[in-house]
């Protein structure tokens, strides 16, 4: 998939040209806190990463051997596979500007 | 199926809770068949005290015995670790996952790795140990050490409320849970697990003692059973987890009325005739060189040649040494070790401690099934551990023995002139019989006696016996009670040199006596046969006397009738004139 450049609308510095990000977000079946997980992390990506991010919803309910894989404890989780580093979310992600500095889009202050 | 093969033990009661036995040796005895089945279990205990061994001991165990799979969920080690460090038990644990009869899980969360945003909980590890558990048919769950999310998960109120979750769902899983924590420092365990595991709970310790460690197990709390309360040493061997009870929960041996000879026929002659019974613990106790040594060879080889199997455990003398001096007096013990009749066990007490000693003790006697134990001695083994451990020991390995119905003989060496001292005393309880040697010195010199202080169960003789060691063996003698005490050695010999002149003496006296008597009978019958010939000679004498007498009346009066005749006289005439004399008067 072709990459786009995109200029972050956060008042931070700019970040480098950054490449297609891969989340996989872990969830086990659709609560509450799964739903609000998937439209939290949505709306975070169409937000700032627009364009460049794929989400993988993984329900561990149906695929439980794969919660191995990611070391999955706590859910939801969203793993970001790409870009290296690896950065593990536990939680709804209700809160964006710690989110922003969980995925290094913002270093923290 | 489970409640029948309970209803079989003699300790499990029909109310009780359905157990799950661990298989590791003596855990099952102390809490009367296992852990709680289908409930979690608390295993908390400081660092290096043997949580994770006594945990994959318990799924290993599970799995190879019990045919009941497992799953280890470890929080701390990885899956190569955890093979690696339960293989030098003797386990594979490799081969086990292979087998998929255990499925290792290592659950790793670094604190730095993740950041928290917003509601969440731990589902995730309840799929995949949910998972783990439906994909092996595990009935078996380890969790080591849950604690480690502690410290990785920084919202406590969400692990808390999840922890008891867990529990919850554990017991709904009807899984048996082994759950390890670190001990704490004013609760069992650093975040008070415990309040959320109340079945069971283990508590494990490792204490130093006089430089040696030991390692301790306690129940601390087992709901809805009885258990020994008591702190219990276990160990570490190569062979995995063995506790070992201090006493097992039941006094209830059997007791053989069966009787062995000693091979000393006079000890036999001092033990009701026969010997001592079957299966008894022997103490014999002396001071250095009263010949301990020696009446256990002597035991040994009577016992190896009835044919039964012998242990000799000797913590002074290398097998060598003792074969060699015993050939010294005359008993030949090799032929009885090559025909594996007799084995020898020597190790130095200050080898390794007393826990470890008695590890390897039982292990030799499982190996080797002897009929009858010699430890010679026990006291330089009880030395390596303090008191108490070493009474511990003795009593725990005692009561192995007559569990076991094995004939055991222990030596205890005593210092200086006491000979009953406290420990010993402490011992002399457990044991069955107690045989004394003493040393006697005097007169120059140092005897060796021998009595039997205690027989339980038998006629025994009250006597002090000397024994002898000579090239032909062990000698017991009598010996001599003087005004001075007991006679040994060459004061007992002679003091019998004495006794044999004085009846010597008194022989000759009364022969003297007897002959003067008849001296004195013969000189009577003589006096009594010379007067009756003074008697006789005179009676003749007399009646000669008398026949004269007679004789010359007749003769007179005829001679005057014959006068009268011839003067023609009247016999009128004579007769008046013999009236007138007498009126004339």
């Amino acid at each position: 998939m072709k990459t786009k450049l995109l200029k972050p609308r956060s008042t931070s510095k700019p970040r480098p040209p950054a490449k297609l990000w891969q989340l996989r977000l872990y969830v086990v079946d659709s609560t509450p806190k799964s739903q609000a997980a998937l439209k939290n992390l949505k709306q975070f990506c169409e937000t700032h990463l627009k364009g460049i991010y794929r989400i993988t919803v993984i329900d561990l309910l149906k695929q439980p051997q794969l919660a191995r894989g990611d070391q999955i404890l706590a859910t939801p989780t969203v793993v970001r596979r790409l870009p290296k580093p690896v950065r593990t979310i536990i939680g709804s992600l209700s809160n964006f500007e710690h989110l922003l500095v969980g995925l290094d889009l913002r270093p923290a202050v | 199926m489970k409640t029948k093969s309970n209803r079989h033990k003699p300790i499990a009661l029909r109310t009780q809770l359905p157990k799950c036995p661990t298989g590791i040796q003596g855990l099952d005895e102390i809490t009367g068949g296992g852990l709680p089945r289908g409930r979690p279990t608390l295993v908390c205990g400081g660092a290096g005290c043997g949580k994770t061994l006594l945990a994959a001991e318990f799924l290993v165990r599970g799995a190879t015995q019990f045919g009941e799979p497992g799953v280890f969920l470890s929080f701390e080690e990885t899956e190569a670790e955890l093979k690696a460090n339960v293989a030098s038990l003797g386990f594979d644990l490799a081969n086990l996952v292979r087998r998929k009869k255990i499925m290792l899980d290592y659950v790793h969360i670094e604190r730095s790795e993740f950041q928290e945003n917003g509601e969440y909980d731990l589902e995730g590890l309840f799929v995949r140990l949910g998972h783990a558990i439906d994909s092996t048919g595990a009935q078996r769950v380890v969790l080591d050490t849950l604690e480690v999310l502690f410290a990785s998960l920084p919202n406590e109120a969400i692990l808390r409320a999840e922890l008891r979750r867990l529990f919850r769902w554990l017991k709904e899983k009807g899984v048996t849970a082994v759950i390890t924590a670190e001990r704490g420092r004013e609760q069992l365990t650093r975040h008070g697990l415990e309040e959320y595991v109340s079945d069971c709970v283990i508590l494990l310790d490792h204490r130093v003692n006089d430089q040696i460690a030991t390692r301790h197990l306690r129940v601390v709390k087992y709901r809805g059973a009885l258990h020994g309360t008591n702190e219990f040493p276990f160990l570490i061997g190569n062979d995995g987890i063995g506790v070992l009870p201090i006493t097992s929960l039941s006094l209830s041996h059997m007791a053989s009325s069966e009787r062995i000879a000693t091979g000393i026929p006079r000890l036999d002659a001092m033990l009701g005739g026969k010997g001592f019974f079957r299966g008894s613990s022997i103490l014999l106790t002396g001071t250095p060189g009263t010949g301990k040594t020696i009446i256990s060879a002597n035991f040994a080889q009577a016992a190896a040649r009835r044919g039964e199997r012998v242990l000799f455990f000797s913590f002074e003398e290398s097998p060598d040494q003792i074969i060699r001096n015993m050939n010294s007096i005359g008993l030949r013990l090799d032929p009885l070790v090559k025909r594996g009749l007799l084995r020898f066990h020597s190790a130095r007490p200050s080898l390794y401690g007393l826990e470890m000693h008695l590890a390897t003790l039982f292990k030799e006697i499982a190996a080797f099934k002897p009929q009858v134990v010699i430890i010679d001695p026990i006291t330089s083994l009880m030395d390596s551990g303090t008191d108490s451990e070493g009474k511990g020991m003795v009593t725990r390995l005692v009561d192995y023995l007559k569990g076991s119905q094995i004939t055991s003989l222990f030596t205890s060496l005593t210092q200086g002139g006491h000979t009953l001292q406290t420990s010993e005393c402490a011992m002399s309880s457990l044991m069955d019989a107690w045989v004394l040697l003493q040393d006697f010195e005097g007169n120059g010199e140092r005897n060796r006696v021998l009595y039997v202080l205690k027989a339980r169960g038998m006629a025994h003789s009250n006597q002090i016996r000397e024994f002898l060691i000579s090239d032909r063996g062990i000698d017991v003698v009598d010996a001599y009670i003087g005004v001075s005490g007991v006679l040994t050695g060459s004061a007992r010999v002679a003091q019998g040199d004495l006794e044999k002149a004085a009846v010597l003496a008194s022989q000759q006296e009364a022969a003297q006596l007897k002959r003067e008597a008849e001296r004195k009978r013969g000189a009577l019958e003589r006096q009594i046969s010379v007067l009756r010939a003074d008697y006789e000679t005179e009676a003749l004498e007399l009646r000669r006397i008398a026949e004269q007498v007679g004789t010359r009346t007749f003769v007179l009066g005829a001679e005057r009738a014959a006068s009268g005749r011839l003067r023609q006289a009247d016999i009128k005439v004579a007769a008046s004139t013999h009236g007138r004399r007498r009126n004339g008067h």
